[in-house]
């Protein structure tokens, strides 16, 4: 069982603002926890929060788990530690969660000292790092250059577990990180109370996105409990349960390899670890080795690209259902020549994407001879252009062609469903990830800047 | 002839940062995987014709601890961008379940 040398890490959820159940919370805490850690997001719901700063959640549910975590900092005096703020752990995000940690602590008559760590990284930064030769790529992107980093709105290098410690030392009870590693704001305090380093890394692999790695996905958050040479797991929730499957399989989980994880100051190698029950809801692990590289920091940078304007029609008629793709392709074709023709533009001004849904808009690819054609299908169009308002201009022009296109010349027009009115939706802008590199530094607090809340101010 | 629907206990798709797909295919046993892991629809090759890939950009890692066959493939754009159909990568896996093993 676990020894009193052990590091006790409770992961309540696995991304700030998903939803806390505070029983589980007081349970997981009263197991003689060291630190809560967590993340409040990452790249996963595409390159709109790092070009935008704005949070995928919504400040009510941030602060209503920040509230909860924050009250239990206090009650127990163990250090928060939050990874990758405001969703995609730029600048903005940072202060965002330091605005809502001020608010709370307000609310619960609360002086914790907060730490707020930033990541992201000036362009000119790069740039100068990339002329040293001190940016490589990571496949599929070859070698980058200076067009490319201009074009970044925002730029994030990825932390390590090093900024949390050097807060925790000077003194921090909360830590509110930009853009880290999922693994590393987990692995900290193990790290930092001397755990090994193969087992604080794996067991942050493992709980980084909280209960996936339980027998019940659904059902609360986990603990985990780091050692020298071997680290436990369970869930918070006393119903729930995890099992040799369900740990050793979460290596696999968003990664391309499920027995190496490169991290910034090194490789967690998992291919030797092996996986015990230990009773009825905990998991055993030993095994698992970091081997120490030079210093890196992942980047992540995103662009702006052009803008949107959606319209959906619903076609429940049979005549087009008995052959999508061949009334999809004249209708295509119909509608760019439309534009061309009556708007003046080159093809190069704009796109006109559809998208069957019921058919194949989800996949793109052609769908296999002699399929059952649909009941109904949902089709939506896709206007790409420079501006909004030449985009919603396309979809304007295109709307009688879009609502009327016949399957034959010689039936009577149908009129296909639309369900909003007006009938076109204005989408904004898209954003796009243009970096997958890695900037050598010399340790992992070199690109990053700390700074204390001030608790009368907001963040500083 | 098997289909991988029928072979597999779950397959599951899912991006691996804003530049890859993941494709786990479990089996329902150490045994079934290593009845299959041979399989001529298994091969990255089948893989990328399945899925209209470009001809060797797919990796495969097999797990047999966990009787899992592990492929990983670049998405055609980052993830997000003007042509996005599917942000996560969640239901790229789908077309696979049809592959013949």
């Amino acid at each position: 069982m676990t020894a009193s040398s052990d590091t006790v890490v409770v992961v309540p959820v696995g991304a700030l603002g998903a939803g806390i159940e505070p029983a589980h919370l007081e349970a997981g805490l009263a197991a003689g926890a060291h630190a809560i850690a967590l993340d409040a997001g990452s790249t996963d719901s595409g390159p709109s929060c790092l070009a935008t700063g704005i949070s995928k959640y919504s400040r009510e549910a941030v602060k209503s788990d920040l509230t909860l975590l924050m009250a239990a900092q206090a009650k127990y005096g163990v250090p928060l530690l939050v990874g990758s703020c405001g969703t995609a752990g730029g600048d903005d995000g940072v202060n965002w969660t330091c605005e809502i940690a001020v608010e709370v602590a307000a609310e619960l008559g609360l002086k914790p000292r907060i730490a707020a760590l930033y990541s992201e990284i000036p362009g000119d930064v790069i740039r100068t790092r990339l002329a040293q030769g001190k940016v490589r790529p990571l496949p599929p992107l070859g070698p980058l250059d200076d067009a490319t980093i201009d074009r970044c709105a925002h730029i994030v290098g990825l932390m390590g577990p090093e900024p949390y410690i050097a807060a925790l030392k000077a003194g921090a009870d909360v830590v509110l990180g930009g853009r880290t590693t999922d693994t590393a704001v987990i692995a900290a305090v193990p790290l930092m109370r001397g755990a090994g380093a193969g087992p604080a890394w794996h067991a942050g692999k493992v709980s980084e996105c909280g209960g996936l790695c339980t027998v019940d996905p659904t059902d609360g958050g986990v603990v985990i409990s780091v050692g020298a040479d071997a680290f436990e797991i369970w869930p918070m929730s006393e119903r729930n349960r995890c099992d040799v499957y369900s740990v050793s399989s979460h290596m696999l989980y968003e990664n391309t390899d499920p027995f190496l994880l490169i991290e910034p100051g090194g490789v967690l190698d998992v291919s030797a670890a092996r996986y015990d029950l230990i009773d009825a809801r905990r998991v055993r692990v030993e095994g698992s080795t970091f081997d120490p590289r030079p210093y890196t920091m992942k980047l992540e940078g995103a662009a702006l690209g052009p803008y949107q304007t959606l319209m959906w029609v619903g076609i429940a008629d049979p005549d087009v259902l008995e052959n999508v793709d061949v009334f999809v392709q004249a209708l295509h074709a119909a509608l760019v020549g439309r534009v061309e023709r009556v708007m003046k533009l080159s093809q190069d001004a704009f796109d006109i994407s559809l998208r069957p849904y019921g058919w194949n808009a989800v996949s793109g690819l052609p769908v296999p001879d002699g399929t059952t054609p649909p009941r109904e299908i949902g089709l939506m169009f896709v206007a790409t252009a420079g501006t909004q308002d030449l985009a919603t201009r396309i979809a304007r022009t295109c709307n009688p062609y879009f609502f009327h296109f016949p399957v034959r010349r010689e039936k009577e027009l149908p009129s296909y469903g639309f369900p909003f009115s007006p009938a076109e939706v204005e989408r904004g802008q898209t954003y796009e990830f243009v970096l997958n590199h890695v900037v050598e530094t010399t340790d992992g607090l070199e690109l990053v800047r700390l700074q204390w809340v001030n608790l009368d101010k907001g963040a500083a | 002839m098997t289909k991988l629907r029928e072979a597999a206990r779950y397959v599951r798709s899912k991006a691996a940062g804003p530049f890859w797909i993941t494709v786990d295919v479990f089996f329902p046993s150490r045994d079934a995987f290593d009845a299959h892991r041979g399989a001529d629809g298994l091969t990255t090759g089948a893989i990328e014709t399945c899925l209209s890939l470009e001809p060797g950009t797919a990796k495969r890692i097999d797990v047999p601890d966990l009787g899992v066959i592990k492929f990983a493939y670049p998405r055609r754009n980052p993830q997000g961008g003007m042509t996005e159909r599917d942000m996560h990568g969640g239901q790229q896996f789908a077309p696979l379940l049809d592959l013949e093993i």
